[in-house]
């Protein structure tokens, strides 16, 4: 059984996703932070990430595409206003089509605890009507997409 | 009320326990505030509070019978704001399940002597 997800929205503007992983805190850091292993886990099942690309110093820029097996394209890209490795990272993050109503702004917190890692992240977007808005958004299509292939994946090869 | 303010409603009502214990005991059927009351150690006023934030949210509604106003859950604004936040959490879900495979053989040993990483 995988650890639990959980998501709140603590304001209007906030979504915080927060996830334990049975590894120790360097361990999880370097996942997130290295182009090769981020590659690795980061997006949708079938998604290809065509650029991950981390220039991981305060002021360097990030850049992430994704492309879904339909040839559904979507990027993003950003900022890092703060590193303390390996416990946290804050960056702006900008869609190429903006469909979250300007920048938003990530906080990842990394907590370890009896060899466990607690990540949390959280997304501050310019308003709420720009977070709910998110929903509407190409990337949900998208994913929706995504899903249905991982469904027919599940269907042809049970476990 | 648009999406947006309809999405605050939901969310609110589903962000106490006591709602979301009275919207499970709905899902089984129909209900009396008395019933609902019965497994909570509040009073039915206090029920009846929680009822108003669920009714505004859309989450339930009454029926006719005045006298003993059952109250039935209503579907559909639920889906919505689980529809919203589901692309967020299937988004993160299926990212994190890859990441568990990715640490777990990060972690794995090279040499076959020493202690594997143990996982339930």
């Amino acid at each position: 059984m995988p650890e639990p997800l959980i998501i709140t929205t603590p304001t209007d503007r906030e979504i915080v996703v927060t996830r334990r992983f049975d590894a120790p805190r360097d361990l999880v850091f370097l996942c997130y932070t290295k182009p090769d292993l981020l590659r690795r886990w980061y997006g949708l099942p079938d998604w290809i990430m065509t650029v991950c690309e981390i220039d991981l110093r305060v002021g360097g820029k990030w850049r992430f595409a994704t492309r879904a097996p339909n040839g559904f394209e979507m990027a993003s890209s950003g900022v890092y206003r703060e590193i303390a490795a390996p416990e946290r990272i804050v960056n702006t993050e900008t869609y190429d089509q903006d469909w979250t109503g300007g920048e938003t702004l990530c906080t990842l917190v990394l907590t370890e605890a009896d060899g466990k890692t607690t990540s949390t992240l959280t997304v501050l977007y310019a308003s709420k009507e720009a977070r709910d808005g998110a929903a509407a958004s190409p990337m949900a299509e998208g994913m929706e997409i995504g899903f249905k292939r991982l469904d027919d994946l599940l269907a042809s090869n049970p476990t | 009320m648009t999406l947006s303010q309809q999405l605050d409603a939901t969310f609110l009502a589903l962000a106490d326990p006591t709602r979301r214990a009275i919207l499970a005991r709905l899902a089984q059927g129909e209900a009396s505030v008395a019933e609902l009351a019965e497994p909570f150690a509040i009073s039915q006023p206090a029920v009846s509070k929680h009822l108003k934030i669920l009714e505004r949210a859309g989450l339930i509604s009454g029926t006719q019978s005045a006298t003993r106003r059952p109250r039935k859950l209503e579907a559909a604004p639920m889906a919505e704001a689980a529809g919203w936040l589901d692309k967020y959490r299937a988004f993160w879900e299926q990212s994190y399940q890859r990441l568990d495979s990715l640490l777990d053989i990060l972690q794995t040993p090279l040499n076959p002597d020493d202690k594997p990483n143990k996982r339930t």
